[in-house]
């Protein structure tokens, strides 16, 4: 499978990123590890007629200590996060879903923000987004803006990035110490989750989000507010299918997701320690 | 986007790329067409066709290359991305007429049947023991998610991967 012809430039800085991003609008796409866009470009479900590849902007690399947070660049790879010792420390939710990204083909080269902008509600890192109330640092041609993980995602494979625009740092605040749990189940080791659950304590209350059980990435606040009010995991899991909409497939129907969802929900809520 | 724009024939793109990626040591310069894929440029252009294409959707693994240092899935890189870079493949691990280490474990396990994972298994293998030189047998099979053997010989490939680590202590 061959992608249709496009084609190729290379930015040497954010900026000349945006502005092709800002030459080709919605002609163009970004490419960072490739590792969501090239897939979709070989099945020809994406089709852009210019790539625009960040994957050599070293400058948005890194994991920095910003006190109340930990600061990400967005071309952070998967195994970088992975490994990262400030990231177990101060957001270990965010390791564990990490490292249960594809394999390590595919951690060595994708990336945090390629994954985040991909918005794939079958994906891991998302889910972890949400449960750590994070937020994304997004550039375009009208300068930086933050955005909350929560308001993000906008629908299946949608999200409020304008075309002009490419996230350059991921912001999680900083949980230490405080209980997480990411539980995935799948029928292979490398498969995307057919349900997946972040939970993450925190002083503020409860934060649980949820893997391929709504179009998009999403909260499951009906459990959230039961543990907020006081119910314990058992009764608060009963609770993780309402309000969300997951789709059948091959893999699980309906029925058999929310029944999924109810199982590793608690068995997340018992691990994070509710 | 139309059903026309997805079914038009793919007409030879007039802005091909100068590459010139270093591959098991020599450096190699061609113009490629962006879309190349870093697996057909290594058969194709280069003409080195012991990395295999499998499922062409990275999921099996049979065209698990290095791409400096580390593990990937060469259908899913593009040759262009790979520019400037060095490539390992399967014909770049051994020294001459002697194998690589996890060459030789692999044949001593008899961890291969038809072969056809084999060198995807071999190059992720190498990248997991750098990665994690005393690996439990777990570590090895979660190391190996991302390569599948349809012969299903996976108990011999671990015992080659433990093998080869215990050989570098």
């Amino acid at each position: 499978m061959i992608p249709v012809a496009f084609d190729y430039v290379r930015a040497d800085s954010t900026e000349s990123a945006l502005s092709a991003l800002a030459q080709h609008g919605d002609e163009a796409k970004l490419m960072a590890g490739g590792h969501s866009l090239l897939p979709m470009m070989k099945l020809r479900l994406a089709v852009p007629s210019v790539v625009v590849d960040i994957g050599r902007l070293s400058d948005l690399s890194y994991v920095r200590d910003g006190d109340d947070h930990l600061a990400i660049g967005a071309l952070t790879r998967h195994r970088d996060v992975e490994m990262n010792s400030a990231i177990a420390e101060h957001a270990p939710l965010l390791q564990a879903a990490t490292a249960n990204v594809g394999d390590p083909q595919v951690r060595h080269r994708g990336t945090i923000g390629g994954s985040l902008a991909h918005a794939d509600a079958s994906a891991d890192t998302p889910s972890a987004l949400l449960a750590l109330g994070g937020s994304l640092v997004v550039n375009g041609p009208n300068g930086e803006r933050v955005i909350a993980g929560e308001d993000f995602f906008a629908g299946f494979l949608e999200s409020v990035l304008e075309p002009t625009e490419m996230i350059t740092e991921v912001r999680i605040p900083k949980h230490t110490g405080a209980g997480y749990s990411f539980q995935k189940f799948n029928r292979r080791a490398q498969d995307w989750a057919i349900v997946g659950v972040s939970a993450q304590r925190s002083d503020a209350g409860a934060k649980v989000a949820l893997v391929s059980m709504h179009p998009t990435p999403v909260r499951a606040t009906a459990v959230e507010e039961a543990l907020n009010g006081g119910a314990n995991a058992t009764e608060a899991a009963e609770l993780a299918a309402e309000g969300v909409s997951p789709s059948s497939d091959l893999n699980a129907s309906v029925e058999y997701r929310q029944h999924l969802a109810r199982v590793f929900t608690k068995r997340a809520l018992v691990e994070a320690g509710f | 986007m139309l059903i026309s724009d997805l079914c038009k024939t793919d007409s030879v793109n007039a802005n091909n790329v100068a590459v010139q990626v270093k591959v098991n040591g020599a450096s190699h310069s061609h113009e490629v067409e962006p879309r190349t894929l870093l697996v057909h440029y290594l058969r194709e252009d280069v003409g080195l066709t012991g990395t295999n294409v499998g499922c062409d959707t990275s999921s099996c693994g049979a065209c698990t290359v290095h791409l400096n240092g580390e593990s990937v899935k060469s259908c899913t890189v593009l040759a262009v991305q790979a520019d400037e870079m060095e490539v390992t493949t399967i014909e770049g691990l051994a020294n001459g007429d002697e194998m690589h280490p996890m060459q030789t474990c692999f044949m001593n396990n008899h961890a291969l049947q038809c072969g056809y994972c084999t060198p995807g298994m071999v190059m992720a293998s190498v990248s997991l023991l750098d990665e994690n030189p005393n690996p439990t047998e777990a570590e090895v099979r979660e190391g190996l998610e991302g390569n599948l053997c349809r012969c299903t010989g996976y108990h011999n490939i671990v015992k080659a991967v433990l093998d080869a680590a215990g050989g570098q202590k």
